[in-house]
């Protein structure tokens, strides 16, 4: 029994490190998800944009916290650029009632968010393109009419204080599409909360 | 003498002084090669499911502690949270786990090292002794860390 339990853990936690989701070069798909405006987002609805900045992110993660300043300075700088922010939150919110829509809202409204904050309300889209955690960014460059994921990982490389970055990932990750060079790094990892899924 | 002089110290709790480290500090943590089973459990006092198992890890540290078996609750709470934050709620909660506050901001570099399988989320745990390496990113419950533990410790 003990063994039996045993290989149970290791063959979920195998389960778990090999999960889908995205790699880079895949393509993404689009979603259509409530906005805090009441409003139904899709990418398709952007027909102008050379891709996206997708942020898995939410309200009660102090790392989400801690970047969102840095979030609205990526999409005053890149959306006229043709690369627009689009924040999905992923959290359920019976596990995490500050994520809830109507919280959701107040924080939108409160630091006048310029791009679309989206729910996730089935949990679908974050488990598709893979997040594992918040905030976890996906740069998706459109290429022949194709989503394609570019970049996969963290802001930059000082969630505790963005002057004292080093190396700003999506920063450097934009500009390189943009100038059709290769995205380098095209992943990093980063220390972020877990994503708080519904218990059945 | 002898006795007036270390019954103070022996008294203290060994979280009464949490060292802060970077991750050259805390890497030597990662590879021992003796005969202790090691539990390094990656957490932080904003991450509420990291603070649900707490309880658990403490428990099995209780049940453990007098074995070559070493828990180490690596906290990632921000630097600025360290006196506001994390002290009190170790002292709160009398923590009997040592507990180490690693602050190292440029995670991209170090989170591989502890094992390539892991994103970064926390709760994360590595349990590992010098024939066995198991590591987790989520959370565990008491039964299954005391399931891990009773099958590689080494006795």
């Amino acid at each position: 029994m003990k063994h039996l339990l045993f290989s149970l853990i290791f063959s979920l936690s195998l389960f778990a490190a090999t999960a889908q989701g995205y790699k880079i070069g895949d393509k993404a798909s689009d979603f259509k998800l409530l906005n805090v405006d009441g409003t139904m987002v899709s990418m398709a609805d952007y027909t102008d944009a050379k891709g996206f900045i997708v942020i898995f992110s939410c309200n009660h993660c102090p790392y989400s916290v801690a970047y969102e300043d840095r979030k609205i300075e990526l999409d005053n700088k890149f959306a006229q650029l043709g690369y627009p922010v689009i924040i999905i939150n992923p959290n359920d919110s019976i596990a995490q009632p500050q994520d809830s829509y109507s919280k959701m809202q107040i924080r939108a409204s409160e630091k006048q968010f310029p791009f679309p904050y989206l729910l996730d309300a089935e949990q679908t889209v974050y488990k598709e393109y893979g997040a594992t955690r918040t905030p976890h960014v996906f740069l998706l460059n459109k290429e022949e009419g194709d989503l394609i994921v570019r970049y996969i990982g963290a802001i930059d490389n000082n969630h505790e204080d963005a002057a004292k970055a080093t190396q700003k990932y999506v920063e450097s990750a934009v500009n390189a599409v943009m100038n059709g060079k290769k995205v380098d790094p095209e992943t990093t990892r980063a220390i972020g909360c877990t994503i708080k899924v519904r218990k059945s | 003498m002898f006795v007036l002089l270390f019954l103070p110290l022996g008294l203290l709790s060994q979280n009464e002084i949490i060292q802060t480290v970077n991750f050259k500090g805390f890497e030597p943590w990662l590879n021992k090669s003796n005969d202790t089973t090691y539990v390094i459990n990656f957490w932080a006092t904003w991450c509420a499911p990291c603070v649900k198992e707490l309880p658990d890890f403490e428990s099995l540290n209780k049940k453990y502690k007098s074995k070559k078996f070493k828990m180490l609750l690596v906290s990632l709470d921000f630097m600025r949270m360290k006196d506001s934050r994390l002290l009190p709620f170790v002292a709160q909660r009398k923590l009997e786990a040592q507990v180490l506050h690693l602050h190292e901001p440029d995670a991209n570099v170090w989170i591989g090292t502890v094992d390539q399988s892991w994103s970064g989320a926390i709760p994360a745990t590595l349990i590992y002794n010098r024939n066995h390496r198991v590591f987790h990113e989520g959370s565990y419950t008491f039964q299954e860390l005391d399931t891990i533990i009773k099958r590689i410790i080494i006795n």
